[in-house]
């Protein structure tokens, strides 16, 4: 399951200063996959992949150190009316999301999403979009 | 054997006809042969849905009261050419809004016209005694218009060049998001299934076949502008109504950082006469090579980086040199077998007969570039060729100097041979002297990923080079990479005086 966490950097949980991702991993025991980090200097965000079975501790105690966590279900959404089933967003996906069926449409397997953003300025036909 | 256009069409009429898709028919060939194939099937339907700007339509929306001659005329704000008499006017694909935010135009108002919306016409004119009214807004259906003719100048190529992208910047072009150091490759076409690649030799294909044309009943023009068949781009100029099309054939689309464009379904149905026509319909996706072009070149002679077929391409993965790289379609393959599909049941319904050309399109013609009567400005025409350089080995002050000495901001930096590696500017230099005592030499501060050009170098695209990277100078380098010149934002304006002043 896909967490994507937020957080102050003027807040006590800063992870420019606390290593928080790290002590989470060490008391809870849960190994926990970083994605995609973005720190900037007010402000940082984060994306991690945990087990699902895992995922409600390990929401648990990051929130308990002042991190915002939400979860990403389907983190790219794809308009069915809008797509065409072209491809533009196969090979723009640096982690392989997209691809076709056997009938030549778009399978889109979205846990393997980072939002990073590139499929949805690469669609022709605006049928892709970020979740919330 | 041969069979007739005649018979072929009386079959049609009786329901008896057998039609397939082109992606069925190099299956029957291989069972049949081609005399079993050209006994057992009539017609073969071909399909095509991709972007296809060169697209539009003619309107003639009927006579006010009082009545206006049209001079300037404007659907959703997007402009159409209105030099066509009084109520008419062409909107193409590619036109875009004149005032909206996010990207909108001539695609988007067609795809809006035909799913049945309204759309806001506004016009204006000078005045005339048989036309006095000077402006006009008034909302409009398709169902309103006289007449709306979709004619599309350029439709349906035999192959495109697919397209890859050599620099380390990630270009956003007609053919889609390109990534840097070739990180994907992109292509376009159906393949086997595509109208043209089934009849190369246009024997069947020309003015007056009736086609599918976006839903719609309509018919080839003839020759596609840019028709460029002996070099393998034949394409068509194609026309049909646009009130009797479906949205889910035309859909407009936007290339970002590029533009509007229209996605359109096209399909031929093809007449097996002979065995010359099944062999042509019996083209695989192995059959259709193309190039793989880098797109990195701003020029219009691009190199090819790799020739692949349409198998390759469609296979998801192409090899160019050593290395795999992933593939992405622009257009639409479930789309061209929806085409293909629809165009099979209308002829096997009797609701489509088959006609042959009234006129052929050559298939050796090759279209020519444009002929340049000004001579498009080098980067040798306007560069400084008094190079002030400086070695990577001297100290910063002596760079410091000279920059002062000369008046310039820019050095660029050579080795013990003369050749380029690196360039520093004012703003280095100050750098070095506010952030770090300690750096001493040129090349502690130099910048090593040198952005330059060549003398040869069209103007507009080292202007773009500037430009894109933020820079004010660029090195020109020879074959060698040694410095025979610098091109500064000051040198630019050197177009506008003399010779190119008339």
């Amino acid at each position: 399951m896909k967490l994507l966490l937020a957080f102050s950097r003027r807040g006590r949980a800063d992870p420019g200063r606390e290593p928080v991702i790290a002590r989470v991993v060490k008391e809870t025991g849960v190994l926990v996959n970083v994605e995609k980090a973005n720190i900037d200097s007010m402000a940082g965000e984060m994306l991690i992949d945990v087990p699902d079975a895992n995922a409600a501790l390990v929401r648990r105690r990051l929130e308990e150190m002042g991190v915002a966590v939400r979860v990403m279900e389907n983190a790219i959404a794809r308009d069915e009316a809008e797509c065409v089933d072209c491809g533009a967003c196969i090979s723009v996906c640096p982690q392989e999301v997209f691809s076709f069926d056997e009938e030549w449409r778009i399978r889109v397997r979205s846990e393997r999403c980072v939002l990073c953003g590139k499929c949805i300025r690469a669609c022709p036909h605006g049928a892709l979009s970020q979740q919330g | 054997m041969e069979k007739s256009l005649d018979l072929i069409n009386a079959r049609i009429r009786d329901g008896t006809a057998r039609v397939v898709t082109a992606e069925d028919m190099p299956g029957i060939v291989d069972e049949l042969g081609e005399e079993g194939a050209l006994a057992e099937v009539d017609v073969v339907t071909t399909g095509t849905f991709g972007a296809m700007c060169s697209s539009g339509a003619f309107f003639n929306f009927g006579h006010a009261d009082p009545p206006i001659r049209m001079e300037r005329v404007w659907l959703n704000d997007v402009e159409a050419y209105a030099g066509i008499a009084a109520v008419d006017a062409y909107l193409g694909a590619t036109q875009e809004a004149e005032s909206k935010d996010s990207l909108y135009g001539g695609a988007h108002v067609l795809e809006e016209l035909v799913a049945g919306g309204t759309v806001e016409l506004r016009a204006t004119s000078r005045g005339t005694d048989c036309y006095p009214r000077r402006s006009i807004t008034t909302e409009l259906l398709l169902e309103d218009m006289n007449q709306a003719v979709m004619v599309n100048p350029r439709n349906a190529f035999q192959r495109y060049n697919a397209a890859a992208n050599t620099t380390d910047r990630t270009l956003n072009t007609y053919m889609g998001t390109l990534l840097p150091r070739c990180g994907n490759v992109s292509y376009s076409g159906a393949g086997t299934l595509s109208p043209l690649a089934n009849d190369p030799g246009f024997r069947v294909i020309g003015s007056g076949v009736p086609i599918f044309l976006a839903g719609a009943q309509g018919m080839v023009v003839g020759e596609g502008t840019q028709h460029s068949a002996g070099s393998g781009f034949g394409n068509l100029m194609v026309t049909g109504d646009m009130k009797a099309m479906r949205q889910e054939f035309l859909r407009a689309a936007v290339m970002n950082s590029y533009g509007v464009t229209l996605y359109v379904g096209v399909g031929i149905p093809i007449p097996v006469l002979d065995t010359g026509i099944v062999r042509s319909t019996a083209v695989r996706d192995e059959d259709i090579l193309t190039d793989i072009i880098d797109y990195g070149t701003p020029r219009r002679d691009r190199p090819s980086l790799a020739t692949v077929s349409y198998a390759d391409l469609r296979s998801g993965i192409v090899e160019i040199g050593s290395e795999t790289i992933r593939t992405s379609s622009l257009s639409s393959y479930r789309q061209a077998r929806a085409v293909a599909q629809e165009l099979k049941d209308w002829i096997e319904r009797g609701k489509m007969e088959l006609a042959l050309p009234t006129r052929r399109i050559d298939p050796a013609k090759r279209s020519k570039p444009m002929r340049e009567t000004a001579v498009t400005p080098r980067v040798r025409d306007i560069m400084n060729r008094q190079v002030i350089s400086i070695t990577e080995d001297e100290e910063i002050r002596v760079a410091a100097k000279r920059l002062l000495k000369d008046e310039t901001n820019h050095l660029p930096v050579l080795d013990g041979n003369g050749t380029l590696v690196g360039i520093i500017t004012t703003y280095d230099v100050s750098k070095a002297v506010v952030t770090d005592g300690r750096l001493r030499q040129v090349k502690d501060i130099m910048t090593r990923k040198v952005i330059k050009t060549t003398p040869d170098e069209p103007v507009d695209v080292a202007a773009r080079k500037l430009e894109q990277n933020n820079i004010s100078a660029l090195p020109v380098v020879d074959a060698t990479n040694r410095v025979v010149g610098i091109l500064s934002a000051i040198d630019l304006g050197k177009l506008f005086g003399g010779r190119r002043r008339r």
